[in-house]
C-alpha cells in the first residue's frame, strides 16, 4: 500500500480521487485543490471532506443561524456564546451553566441503541468540554405513529439506549418529550440535551496556542467504527485487499465516558490544560483543525502514535473514526506528566500526539512522512456557504384554509366526556412513565424535579439552594401550519414551563429538524422558523447560546414537519420555593391564566378526534408570555401558589387532569362567564396555566394578577381525594370522571402499544 | 464524638456522593475510600455504593471484589466491623460472598427506575435499628440487574434465621424470589439491598420522603454508643 504523502500529491496531480463518493461536489473539491495549490492527498481529502460535510459546516443552515447573532437580545448572563462547545450563562453565586440539544436522528433510526446512547455521550462530552461537572440529561424525542410496527422496533432500542448510557454515567435523566406522529416514520427524532455547572473561573475554550504546548489524545482507543463514507477511501484508492465498508454508526461504552468525566474534571480540578476539544463527529479531523484553528499558531500531529483498536486502520480512518469517549487537550509541557498521572489514576490512555508549532499549518505525519499540510481555518471554518433557494410551498395557502376550527364539535355532554377520556388516552398526551421510568432520575440526589413535570430543576449549591430549570418542546404540528408561529410557540411553551416551575428563563439552546435543505419548500420552512426563532428570542431577552440543525429528515420527496425543539434554562434562587405541577391540597382554587380564544388549528383535539391538521396554530403573544412569566415567578416565590401547570397541547383539560392524577386529588370546575364547556376544555391558546392557590392567598394573588393586567379566573376548587375514592375530575352540568378511570385511560396507553 | 463512615468509589461507581451526603447528613463524618487503597482510613463503617462498577463487566459485582479495597473490607466484615451494600454493593457482597444468592436481569428486561415501598423485615441489624420492626418505608429503586435469586435451601434458612432484612410491597419490581429487596449476615453486621435509601434523606430532593435516612442514624447510634 502506498502512502500518499503531501509530496505524493504534489507530484502526481492528474490522479483521480473520490471526491464524488466522499459526499464533495466538484466545485468543492476544486476550491480545496486551489487552496492547497496541488491536488489533496487522501488524508487531507477526508479532512476536507467531512468537515465540508452538511451536519460539520452547516453550508446550508449558516447564512439563517446568523440571525441567532444579529438579533441576539442584550443580556448579562451569557458569558460564552455560539460557536463553542456549548454557551455558558451566569446564574449567579459565582456559578455558570453550560447546557446544549444536539440531534443524532440518523443512526437512531439504523441502530435505535447505539444511535440514541452515543447521542448521550457526545452531548455530554460537548459539556464536559467546557469545563463543566455535566449533571443532568434530557431527551426530546419523536417517533411515527405509536401503532406502526417499527416503533416498536425504533421506539424500545432508542429509550434502551437512553437509559443503558445515560444511566451508567450518573447523570439524572430530568426532562423531555415523547411525540408520535405519523411524518416522523423513518425519520425518529433523537435529539439529546445535557447540563453542565461549573465556577466562573472553570469555563474552558477549544484553543491551541502557546508554540510547544504538548497535544494529547486521551480516552478510548480509536477504533473503525463511525466512519461511513471514508471507507470508500480505504478500500477503493488505496487497498483494494484491506478491510471495507466499516460499520458508519458508532458504539459506546458508557463506564469509559465516566471515567473520562471523573479523569477530566480532576484535570481541571487542576489546571492542567490550556484549551479542550471532544471527539464528535469528524474525529479526530475536526478536534485538531478547530483546536488548530482556534489558537495562535499551527500544530503538528503524529498520528502514528494515534492508540488504536484495530492495527489495520488506515492514517485516513484515524482521522475520520468517531469512536467514542475520546478528548483531545492542549497541555504546557511542564504539566504534561501530572496530566498522564491522572489518565492513569482512572484507568484512562491517554498519549501525547503532537504540539503546538510557530507556523500556521496544521500538519499530520505518519511514521514520519507528511500526509497532511493545510491551513486549518480552511477545514474547519471555511467550507462552503449556499444560499438554497427557498420559496412558500405551494399547499401552504390550502392547508391553512382546512379551518380546524370547523370541525364537528361534540354534540352532548356524552360525546364530551368520551371525548376527554380519549384525549388523555392517546398516545401524545397518555403518561410517559414505562419510558421515563427507564431512566434514573434520583442520581447525585439533587433532583428538585423531574418528568412528568413542567421542568427538569436541579440543585446546584447544597447550602444556599441555587438551582436551574430546563424544558424542551417543540410542536412539528404548529409548524408545518406556520413555521415563523410554531418556533415561536415552541419557545414560548418551553419559556412558560420553566416559568411555571417557578424559574427565571435566562437563554436557549435549539435544535432544528427539518427535512431536505436541497428542497425549497422545506427551506421555506427553515427559514421562517429560524427568523421567528430569533425574533421571538429577542422579545423574550433570552439569547441562543448554541444548538444543532439536523437536516435531510425525509423519506423519498416527503419530509418531516419542521420540528425546532426549544430548550429554555432557568434559574432560581431558592429550589424550596419550587413549583410542582401536582394538586396537592384539598380546598385550594384552580385559577386559569391568561386568555381562552377558539383555537384549535394544530391541536391534539382535532388529531385525536379527527385526525385532522389544518388552519392555523394558536396566536403568539410573546408580551403575554413574559407577564404570566413574572407572575407564575412571583406567586411561586411569594408562596401564592402551591401548584401551577402550563396549558398547551390538549388544552386546559389536559394539564387539569395531569395535576390531578400528579396530586391524587380530584378538581371541580365551572365553564368561565363567556366560555363553552368545548372551548373551554380543548382550546390550546398559548399564553395559559393553571395554578391551585390557597385560599388564604387568594386576595393578594388576584390583587396581583389584576394590578399587572393578566386576566385570572377561577374555574374551580381542588376536591377529593383518590385514596379513599372521593376523587372526580367533573365539570358542572356537563360530566364527572372517577380520577382513577383516568388514570387507568391515562397510564394504560403506552404499556399497552410498548411493553 | 462522632464516627467516621467510608464510602468506597470504585470505576463506574455512581451514588458515591449520594451516600456520603447521607452519612454527614446523619451526623457521621463522612470518607472517601478509593478501590485501589487497601487502607480504609479508620472508618467505623464502610458503605459500597451504587453504580455500574467496572462497567457491570462480566457479571455485575464480579471484578470489583478483586479490588484491594475489598479485600480489606472482607478481612473486617468478617471481624464484625459494619458494611451496607447499596445496589451494586449488594451484588458486590454477593460476589464477595459476605452475603448468600446471586441477582438477575429484571425479570421484565427493562431498567426501571421507581419510588419503591418496602417492609423492615429485620429491625435487629445494625443498619436498621433506628426502625420499627415491620414499618414500612418507601425509598427509590433503580436498577438493571435486581432480580434476587437463591435456591430453596437457602431461601428458607434466610427466613428461618430472621435474616429477610427488606421486602417488597404492593408490587415487586423485578422478580425476586419470595420478594426480597435486602438481606443480613447472621451476625448482622452486613446488610445488602436493592433500593436505594441514600437517595431519601432530604425532603426536598428526590421523591420528598427521608424514609432512608434510618439506616445512618441507626448505624452512626450503634458506633457512637458502642
Amino acid at each position: 500500500m502506498t502512502l500518499d504523502t503531501v509530496k505524493h500529491a504534489a507530484g502526481t496531480p492528474d490522479v483521480s480521487q473520490p471526491w464524488k463518493e466522499l459526499g464533495l461536489k466538484e466545485d468543492e473539491y476544486a476550491r480545496i485543490r486551489e487552496i492547497l495549490g496541488r491536488r489533496p492527498t487522501g488524508a487531507e481529502l477526508a479532512m476536507y471532506s467531512v468537515m465540508w460535510s452538511e451536519h460539520c459546516s452547516y453550508k446550508s443552515s449558516k447564512v439563517h443561524l446568523k440571525q441567532f447573532g444579529e438579533k441576539a437580545p442584550e443580556s448579562d448572563a451569557l458569558l460564552v456564546g455560539i460557536g463553542e462547545n456549548a454557551g455558558v450563562v451566569d446564574v449567579g453565586q459565582g456559578y455558570a451553566v453550560t447546557f446544549k440539544v444536539e440531534s443524532h436522528n440518523h443512526p437512531s433510526y439504523i441502530e435505535p441503541y447505539q444511535g440514541a446512547a452515543t447521542g448521550v455521550g457526545g452531548i455530554v462530552r460537548d459539556i464536559l468540554a467546557m469545563g463543566a461537572r455535566p449533571v443532568a440529561v434530557m431527551d426530546p424525542l419523536r417517533f411515527g405513529a405509536a401503532d406502526h410496527p417499527d416503533t416498536k422496533r425504533v421506539l424500545p432500542g432508542v429509550v434502551a439506549g437512553i437509559g443503558g448510557y445515560g444511566n451508567c454515567l450518573g447523570l439524572p435523566n430530568i426532562g423531555g418529550e415523547v411525540v408520535f406522529d405519523s411524518c416522523y416514520q423513518g425519520n425518529p427524532l433523537v435529539n439529546a440535551l445535557c447540563v453542565g455547572v461549573m465556577k466562573h473561573e472553570d469555563i474552558h475554550l477549544a484553543k491551541a496556542s502557546g508554540t510547544g504546548n504538548k497535544v494529547i489524545l486521551y480516552g478510548a482507543r480509536t477504533g473503525g467504527d463511525g466512519i461511513g463514507g471514508v471507507s470508500v477511501l480505504a478500500s477503493e484508492t488505496f487497498d483494494s485487499t484491506g478491510p471495507s465498508r466499516r460499520p458508519a454508526v458508532q458504539v459506546g461504552d458508557p463506564f469509559q465516558e465516566k471515567l473520562l468525566i471523573e479523569c477530566t474534571l480532576e484535570i481541571f480540578r487542576e489546571n492542567l490544560v490550556d484549551g479542550i476539544q471532544d471527539l464528535g463527529g469528524a474525529g479526530l479531523s475536526c478536534a485538531t483543525s478547530e483546536l488548530a484553528s482556534a489558537g495562535s499558531g499551527g500544530m503538528r500531529v503524529e498520528l502514528d502514535r494515534v492508540h488504536l483498536r484495530d492495527a489495520t486502520l488506515s492514517p485516513e480512518e484515524i482521522l475520520m473514526s468517531e469512536s467514542q469517549e475520546r478528548m483531545c487537550a492542549i497541555v504546557e509541557p511542564g504539566k504534561v506528566d501530572r496530566f498522564l498521572e491522572i489518565c492513569e489514576k482512572w484507568d484512562v490512555i491517554a498519549t501525547v500526539i503532537g504540539e503546538v508549532t510557530e507556523g500556521s499549518q496544521l500538519e499530520i505525519f505518519w511514521h514520519g512522512e507528511q500526509i497532511v499540510d493545510v491551513p486549518p481555518r480552511t477545514v474547519a471554518h471555511e467550507g462552503p456557504v449556499y444560499h438554497r433557494p427557498y420559496e412558500r410551498p405551494s399547499w401552504q395557502d390550502a392547508l391553512q384554509a382546512d379551518d380546524a376550527n370547523k370541525l364537528a364539535r361534540p354534540a352532548n355532554s356524552d360525546e364530551l366526556r368520551a371525548q376527554v377520556l380519549k384525549l388523555v388516552a392517546s398516545p401524545n398526551q397518555a403518561s410517559k412513565s414505562w419510558i421515563t421510568d427507564q431512566y434514573d432520575r434520583f442520581v447525585q440526589g439533587n433532583t428538585i424535579l423531574a418528568q412528568p413535570e413542567d421542568s427538569g430543576m436541579v440543585r446546584i449549591d447544597e447550602e444556599t439552594n441555587l438551582g436551574v430549570a430546563v424544558a424542551t418542546d417543540g410542536n412539528g404540528r404548529y409548524a408545518k401550519l406556520d413555521p415563523y408561529a410554531g418556533a415561536q410557540l415552541a419557545l414560548a411553551e418551553s419559556y412558560r414551563n420553566v416559568a411555571a416551575s417557578g424559574a427565571k428563563p435566562l437563554a436557549i439552546s435549539n435544535c432544528l429538524n427539518f427535512g431536505s435543505p436541497e428542497d425549497p419548500a422545506v427551506m421555506w420552512q427553515f427559514a421562517e422558523a429560524t427568523r421567528g426563532l430569533a425574533d421571538g428570542c429577542l422579545e423574550l431577552g433570552t439569547p441562543v447560546t448554541g444548538g444543532n440543525v439536523s437536516l435531510y429528515n425525509q423519506t423519498g420527496e416527503t419530509a418531516i414537519h419542521p420540528t425546532p425543539v426549544v430548550a429554555v434554562l432557568g434559574v432560581i434562587d431558592d429550589v424550596t420555593r419550587r413549583t410542582p405541577v401536582a394538586f396537592a391540597e384539598e380546598g385550594q382554587l384552580i385559577y386559569l391564566l391568561g386568555e381562552t380564544r377558539e383555537e384549535f388549528g394544530g391541536s391534539a383535539w382535532s388529531q385525536v378526534v379527527h385526525d385532522h391538521l389544518g388552519g392555523l396554530p394558536p396566536v403568539v403573544d410573546l408580551e403575554r408570555e413574559k407577564l404570566l412569566g413574572e407572575i407564575l415567578i412571583a406567586g411561586s416565590r411569594d408562596g401564592m401558589i402551591d401548584a401551577a401547570h402550563d396549558l398547551s397541547d390538549g388544552g386546559l383539560i389536559q394539564a387539569v387532569t395531569e395535576s390531578c392524577l400528579r396530586g391524587g386529588k380530584g378538581a371541580r370546575l365551572v365553564v368561565p362567564d363567556g366560555l363553552d364547556a368545548f372551548t373551554f376544555l380543548f382550546s390550546e391558546s398559548a399564553g395559559r396555566a393553571v395554578v391551585a392557590v390557597p385560599r388564604s392567598e387568594e386576595l393578594r394573588f388576584t390583587d396581583m394578577c389584576g394590578a399587572r393586567g393578566l386576566p385570572a379566573t377561577r374555574i374551580g376548587v381542588v376536591d377529593g381525594t383518590e385514596s379513599d375514592s372521593t376523587a372526580v375530575v367533573e365539570l358542572q352540568g356537563e360530566f364527572s370522571l372517577q380520577l382513577s378511570e383516568l388514570r387507568e385511560a391515562h397510564e394504560a396507553t403506552i404499556p399497552g402499544l410498548l411493553a | 464524638m462522632t464516627a467516621r463512615i467510608g464510602v468506597v468509589t470504585f470505576p463506574g461507581t455512581l451514588d458515591d456522593q449520594d451516600a456520603l451526603r447521607a452519612a454527614r447528613l446523619a451526623g457521621a463524618e463522612a470518607v472517601s475510600l478509593w478501590h485501589r487503597d487497601k487502607d480504609l482510613k479508620q472508618v467505623d463503617a464502610v458503605v459500597l455504593a451504587g453504580g455500574f462498577s467496572y462497567g457491570d463487566y462480566l457479571r455485575a459485582g464480579a471484578i470489583s471484589r478483586f479490588s484491594p479495597v475489598m479485600e480489606t473490607i472482607i478481612e473486617q466484615a468478617k471481624a464484625g466491623m459494619p458494611v451496607l451494600g447499596i445496589c451494586n454493593g449488594f451484588q458486590i457482597l454477593t460476589e464477595a460472598h459476605l452475603l448468600p444468592g446471586a441477582m438477575l436481569r429484571n425479570n421484565h428486561l427493562h431498567f426501571i427506575c421507581r419510588d419503591q415501598k418496602l417492609r423492615v423485615e429485620n429491625a435487629g441489624t445494625a443498619w436498621t435499628s433506628d426502625y420499627e420492626q415491620g414499618e414500612e418505608i418507601q425509598v427509590p429503586l433503580k436498577n438493571m440487574d435486581g432480580r434476587y435469586v437463591a435456591d430453596e435451601r437457602v431461601l428458607d434458612e434466610l427466613e428461618a434465621e430472621g435474616r429477610v432484612a427488606f421486602r417488597y410491597l404492593d408490587m415487586n419490581p423485578n422478580g425476586s424470589l419470595r420478594d426480597i429487596a435486602g438481606i443480613t449476615n447472621e451476625a448482622g453486621n452486613v446488610v445488602g439491598l436493592m433500593p436505594h435509601p441514600e437517595h431519601a434523606v432530604e425532603p426536598l430532593v428526590g421523591t420528598g420522603r427521608t424514609d432512608g435516612l434510618g439506616f445512618f442514624t441507626s448505624i452512626l447510634k450503634k458506633l457512637v454508643t458502642a
